[in-house]
């Protein structure tokens, strides 16, 4: 196995000297209490990326948002003007859940010429501005121009729609993104269409199965079928190439291997016949040149890139497609999994195969990750053991865990001084 | 019995009926209630013919497949997600994957 180097304070951990080496405590993904602040000190502040534009193709497409954790259920719509925007999901009437089906904690979607409430009426043209009051007359002193829907702010990087629940944001969102995120500026995510969309509910805190996409020091332990029998070592270990930290995002990138230059038995016959598998098409259309930003570490040869951006959406990218995952808190022992694999549009049957093998895999190994993430919430409440070793390549997992904590102490030390 | 396949696939129409499945969600669920010995019979029948099954697809714009090639992907589509019971997992359920779900909610056809 290749080692990779380090930084030139022996460990990349150390070379972030805020981070410590000590113990960890993972109580802030058991406590209902902890649960709490996370609602107010970050899911009501950060900039939360809800979906792509590609999910609002054309004018009048919607979309709406259940953000349980923060109470809110957002309407995302490109209005006549082209232009994206977030509304809350309630009408100035009395209340009514705007936008929804039968159940009004299910996400819903389409296409819209303006919103009509169901209890009584009033329309909304697409920009949210109240156009309809049904017997206008009989209502006092109402200035219909003053009764558009509650607007979130929204705002537009790169393709993905972030909005932000906070009454006036702290930080605009390219500031709040950092140089290490947009980074990715110029990355080819437009051109990569092609969606296959995943949901789950699972039985974790939405930290804990972050945890599980920031670190690979578990992939041979946990997912030891990546490796075909024939050339599977029990003792192996995986190394990551590069990782980096910057404000409250993170990032690791790994070495790539060139699946079709390998013997055979270094890959399942599926993989083989379809040419594609666990890293994805082997082959995928040439975009031309990458942002270097893309792999800061510049690791060759380079594999993926491992983007999380705080608080809870990573962004992972190969050099020809990508994958998204989102964590939605809904309490403090599950949430809400999103996951979108996006390619270029097939051409050809052949290239369907290819992203269909890809998905496939995918959502196997996923799958493994759910189902540990369920031991483990588990085992964490019953309180016994509290503080926990972390390694150099779980670097990640310790800033995320300090993150968190750090936002929830910057809330904290607010609420005091209002007090006071 | 009416022919779901291009004739040159007939020795694949036994697996047609379970098999032809618009959705990862169908195959899915059809992989979940079959048998080891199910998936290995259609496996054993169906992998050897995979690269000639995506090259006569191919023949065909994406865009405009007729019926009996659109089924003649799906079962392609059906052939990788049983590759994964019988070469990876040697089980029709992931490995270790407890009581966890992962739905694919949207995805292209075919
Ligand atoms: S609550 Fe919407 S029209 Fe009355
Ligand atoms: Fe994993």
């Amino acid at each position: 196995m290749t080692q990779w180097p380090k930084p030139p304070e022996g460990s990349w951990t150390e070379h972030y000297p805020a981070l410590g080496t000590g113990t960890v405590c993972f109580d802030d993904s058991v406590s209902p209490e902890f649960y709490e602040l996370e609602r107010e000190a970050i899911f009501k502040r950060a900039w939360l990326n809800v979906g792509r534009v590609e999910d609002l193709p054309r004018i009048g497409s919607c979309f709406t948002k259940e953000i349980t954790i923060a109470n809110a259920s957002v309407i995302l719509v490109r209005g006549a003007d082209d232009e994206v925007r977030a509304f809350h999901n309630i009408c100035r009437h009395r209340g009514n859940r705007l936008v929804w089906s039968d159940d009004p904690h299910q996400e819903t979607g389409g296409v819209y010429r303006q919103f009509t409430c169901k209890y009584h009426g009033w329309r909304y043209d697409l920009q949210g501005a109240c156009t309809f009051v049904q017997q206008e007359d009989e209502f006092f002193d109402l200035d219909k121009s003053s009764c558009g829907l509650a607007p979130v702010h929204c705002d537009i990087w790169n393709g993905f729609i972030f909005v932000n629940l906070d009454a006036r944001p702290r930080q605009g969102l390219r500031e709040f993104l950092g140089p290490m995120i947009t980074g990715l500026d110029g990355y080819p995510f437009e051109k990569m269409t092609e969606h296959y969309d995943f949901v789950a509910e699972n039985n974790s805190n939405w930290k804990l199965f972050a945890d599980a996409f920031q670190e690979y020091y578990h992939v041979p332990s946990l997912h030891p079928q990546q490796v075909p029998p024939a050339v599977r070592d029990p003792g192996a270990g995986f190394t990551c190439a590069h990782f980096q930290c910057d404000g409250p995002h993170r990032l690791v990138s790994t070495a790539g291997t060139r699946r079709w230059a390998l013997p055979e038995e270094c890959m399942y016959p599926i993989e083989r016949v379809t040419r594609s598998g666990l890293v994805g098409p082997w082959e995928t259309p040439d975009v031309g040149a990458l942002p270097d930003g893309v792999n800061p570490g510049k690791v060759d040869p380079w594999g993926i890139s491992n983007f999380q951006v705080f608080p809870n959406l990573e962004i992972l990218v190969y050099a020809g497609w990508y994958i998204l995952y989102r964590y939605w808190p809904t309490s403090p022992r599950s949430h809400r999994f999103e996951a979108t694999l996006g390619f270029h549009p097939a051409r050809t049957v052949r290239q369907r195969v290819e992203h269909e093998v890809a998905s496939v895999v995918f959502k196997e190994f996923a799958l493994q990750d759910a189902g540990m993430l369920g031991g483990t919430q588990a085992a964490l409440e019953t309180g016994v053991l509290h503080e926990f070793p972390l390694s150099d390549q779980e670097i990640l997992v310790r800033h995320f865990h300090k993150v968190v904590a750090d936002w929830v102490g910057a809330y904290r030390r607010e609420g005091i001084g209002a007090v006071g | 019995m009416t022919r779901l396949l291009p004739a040159q696939f007939a020795d694949l129409e036994p697996y047609a009926q379970t098999w032809c499945r618009r959705t990862e969600a169908e195959r899915w669920a059809v992989r979940a209630a079959s048998s080891m010995q199910e998936l290995a019979d259609f496996y054993d029948a169906a992998f050897p013919r995979l690269e000639a099954a995506i090259e006569y697809c191919d023949e065909h714009p994406l865009d405009a497949l007729p019926d009996d090639v659109g089924r003649l992907v799906e079962l392609v589509h059906s052939v990788v997600m049983v590759s994964m019971a019988v070469e990876i997992f040697g089980q029709p359920k992931t490995v270790d994957s407890a009581d966890a779900v992962l739905h694919r909610v949207r995805e292209p056809r075919p």
